[in-house]
């Protein structure tokens, strides 16, 4: 059975608890932190275990790269653990179940892969996508099945994800270009943590926009505009890819707006927080997040997960914010229409 | 035989009478399992007058009469099991009248659902129907002469609780008027403060008189729909959410699901609850009590709302639901057919149970399918299967177990809904002998010559 690499020690001899203390759900002072953080190593009864909301954040928090968040999620899966009701559990598992509908292009060496997504499919059309576009893959078989931390199902990412990796090398793929930064952070996480053989290169597909702008440099009209940044629970788990948000938004000539939740402090879209913690804490969530981008007078909502697109989409535009993808808003810049709109 | 063509020539035209194959093959069969019986005559009549004239000539010849619709109840109600003359109504589809603040509307016996929602939309957008998850052109006077119902159920009852007159062609010929409009101009009230005959006629599958006009409750329409749906993966808790959610009085409609296709939908139970409102504060002040009232199921883990992601909520809120013919061709080949008794909802566990049970001992496909009629007052429990029309073996099992459905049913002390002729002896077999004796008298009264769709609820 596949096990966490987690080391005790680098949490002995941790200071700041920023897993716990910087948590935006649980409040904890250092010390109360400090014992217990101690009761989740241990594996004894702490309230973090239930108080979580499952936002990825401390994975981001921990100077150590020591997957806290991991460690909450395995040690709530030991004591039986639902995070959300049963039946939704289930569902979920039963949804991304591979049942051999795999969908595939002209798959070469270099494919890019939309996950379990067809709207991602939608999404990477015109100009951008023109040289990678006929290699993809789509389908539970290639499901990166990182939404089970949300559901404290480590077990079935420990199951699923060595497949999924096989599944891929199968196709003859070389390098991995993940339209889903969940994906990403999947095979640059979460696999590493748990010792998964990743035997292909990813990329992100941040990275991927960014080489391809440059090589339309000439097509882009500077947008002119300014946005604020969705950034969603995954982006947690790899925010080294974060400065491409910000290199792509220079190269199209859109201003990112200063705002209270962003960056470390960003607030996810509420979806999975409606299903683990119920209405009244992810209306607030929600609420507060959008209020703060209309304050902070942003043209724009731009996003990088297409459910929290599909969580806050509508919600937004209804508050004067137009939602729109980060594919999207490049292939604005370059004068080509965006694929997803509200309604 | 040929007179009695020439006859009904005279009454409406030779473009509207048919004894020819093709017309007699189409009109013996409904898209059930029901063996074919192909009628003598097929007659399309456009008015009451002329629906008269054929009633009153198959009466004096002792020809049978069946009144057809859309024709889609699959249990075989229009299909003239002893020949006769087949009376397709769909000519006589006039909306004749709204009267926009009583919230009423007259339609004549052939207009469908199809038609009166979309003439709605667009004369009076403000008022609206129960219109049932069946295909368009299912007729809105045969759907309350079966006890059918739609999206406004759980609301205001079967649809024919709906009923606020109607204009019917007796066996003998007589048209009477039923209701107010028996005495007035006004169609409001279909029997109260006076006798409410409507049951002479509601529920009798045609076998009582031809319905030429119906008068029919209509409803505000609020500006925005939305869907929430709860899922449980223990059927026993679903009567007790029923009868919560139902106390809230804040839903449009309340459809449960239970089906093992595509696997995410395996496992669960879902209740589809639709929600109205006029305003965003209006929708959200319903959907929080909705929330609130199924909180203690989201405390135990036992059932939590699915986020309907919004390219999926069309599915859930399109009128009628198109996933239901969807669900008809699974199999491919386009076989579908379902038993909806009506139950308590408290047998929600036990015909759950006896669907998955059925469908592994007859090896089929399968889809539980229930709405909920009125404060949770009782259901209707749909036992669908699917089949492809090229098995013969998979459409005989079907039979079998819907034959199962039919005596479990009633062991539940439930009674069949739309019911096939062999349901119908079923439960007279049980009903208490002194009201059979009494829709013996009303019939033997109404249909002295046993003319109107023979077979059906033939007392004894």
């Amino acid at each position: 059975m596949l096990a966490l690499e987690f080391d005790e020690t680098k949490c002995a001899n941790c200071k700041a608890v920023s897993c716990l203390v910087k948590c935006q759900y649980i409040d904890l002072d250092k010390d109360k932190a400090k014992i217990e953080w101690q009761k989740v190593i241990k594996g004894e009864d702490s309230p973090v275990l239930d108080a979580c909301t499952t936002c990825y954040a401390c994975e981001e928090y921990c100077p150590f790269g020591n997957h806290p968040f991991y460690l909450i999620v395995e040690r709530q899966e030991e004591r039986g653990m639902f995070t959300a009701p049963r039946p939704i559990t289930k569902q979920w598992i039963n949804m991304c179940e591979p049942a051999g509908k795999f969908r595939l292009g002209k798959v070469k060496e270099q494919a890019l892969s939309f996950c379990f997504i067809p709207a991602l499919r939608s999404l990477a059309r015109g100009r951008l996508f023109e040289s990678a576009l006929p290699s993809w893959i789509l389908g539970a078989e290639f499901f990166c099945n990182v939404v089970y931390l949300h559901f404290a199902k480590t077990s079935v990412i420990k199951d699923r994800l060595p497949k999924i990796t096989e599944n891929i090398e199968k196709q003859g793929i070389k390098e991995l270009i993940c339209l889903h930064d969940e994906c990403y952070g999947s095979f640059n996480s979460l696999a590493p943590a748990y010792g998964i053989k990743v035997p292909f290169k990813t990329t992100h597909y941040f990275e991927y926009l960014y080489n391809k702008l440059k090589e339309h440099k000439d097509a882009i009209k500077p947008l002119n505009v300014e946005v604020a940044y969705q950034r969603n629970c995954s982006a947690r788990l790899v925010p080294e890819t974060d400065h491409f948000v910000d290199d792509i938004f220079g190269l199209i000539g859109v201003d990112r707006v200063e705002r209270e939740y962003d960056g470390e402090n960003a607030l996810c879209c509420g979806e999975i927080i409606r299903m683990v913690k119920g209405y009244k804490l992810a209306d607030d969530v929600q609420k507060r997040n959008i209020d703060d981008i209309v304050n902070a007078g942003a043209e724009y909502c731009v996003f990088n997960c297409p459910f929290c697109y599909m969580a806050l989409a509508e919600k937004m535009a209804k508050r004067g914010i137009k939602p729109i993808h980060i594919i999207d808003l490049c292939k604005l810049a370059i004068g080509e229409k965006p694929a997803l709109e509200v309604g | 035989m040929s007179d009695m063509y020439e006859a009904l020539v005279k009454i409406v035209g030779k473009n509207y009478v048919s004894n020819q194959k093709e017309e007699r093959y189409f009109y013996g069969r409904d898209p059930g399992l029901m063996s074919p019986h192909e009628p003598d005559y097929v007659v399309m009549p456009r008015t009451t007058e002329e629906v008269q004239k054929i009633v009153k000539l198959a009466n004096k010849e002792k020809i049978p009469v069946v009144p057809k619709g859309g024709g889609l109840a699959l249990t075989g109600l229009v299909i003239p099991l002893k020949g006769g003359i087949v009376m397709d109504m769909k000519r006589i589809d006039k909306i004749l009248e709204v009267n926009e603040r009583a919230r009423y509307v007259i339609v004549e016996g052939g207009t469908t659902e199809g038609g009166l929602k979309s003439y709605l939309e667009k004369h009076h957008p403000s008022l609206r129907h129960s219109i049932p998850d069946a295909p368009p052109i299912a007729t809105v006077v045969a759907n309350a002469v079966i006890h059918g119902q739609g999206r406004l159920t759980q609301q205001y009852g079967f649809n024919s609780d709906m009923v606020t007159g109607l204009e019917v062609v007796l066996p003998t010929g007589e048209i009477c008027r039923i209701g107010s409009c028996s005495i007035s101009k006004y169609w409001f009230s279909r029997g109260a403060p006076m006798p409410d005959l409507s049951g002479l006629f509601l529920g009798w599958l045609g076998t009582t008189g031809v319905i030429t006009k119906m008068g029919l409750k209509l409803y505000p329409r609020k500006k925005i729909r939305d869907v929430e749906v709860f899922v449980t993966d223990k059927e026993d808790l679903v009567p007790d959410i029923l009868f919560k959610l139902t106390h809230t009085e804040m839903v449009e409609d309340i459809n449960i699901w239970c089906q093992p296709h595509p696997p995410m939908f395996r496992e669960n139970h879902h209740v589809t609850i639709l929600i109205t409102g006029d305003s965003e504060e209006e929708l959200q002040f319903k959907k929080k009590m909705i929330w609130d009232a199924l909180q203690e199921y989201i405390d135990s883990k036992d059932g939590g709302f699915m986020w309907v992601m919004p390219d999926a909520k069309p599915t859930f809120l399109e009128m009628p639901l198109e996933s239901l013919s969807k669900f008809a061709d699974v199999r491919k080949g386009g076989g579908f057919e379902y038993s909806g008794p009506i139950v308590l909802a408290e047998d929600y566990p036990e015909c759950s149970r006896k669907l998955a049970e059925l469908a592994v001992k007859y090896k089929l496909t399968y889809s539980g399918m229930v709405r909920v009629i009125g404060r949770s007052h009782c259901i209707m429990f749909g036992f669908a299967y699917t089949f492809n029309r090229a098995d013969l073996d998979e459409m005989d099992r079907v039979r079998k177990a819907l034959h199962e459905v039919a005596e479990f049913a009633l062991e539940q002390g439930g009674t069949h809904w739309k019911p096939t002729v062999d349901e119908q002896k079923m439960m007279m077999e049980r009903m208490d002998p002194d009201t059979l004796k009494l829709m013996g008298k009303i019939k033997g009264l109404l249909d002295p010559n046993g003319i109107m769709n023979p077979r059906n609820w033939e007392v004894g």
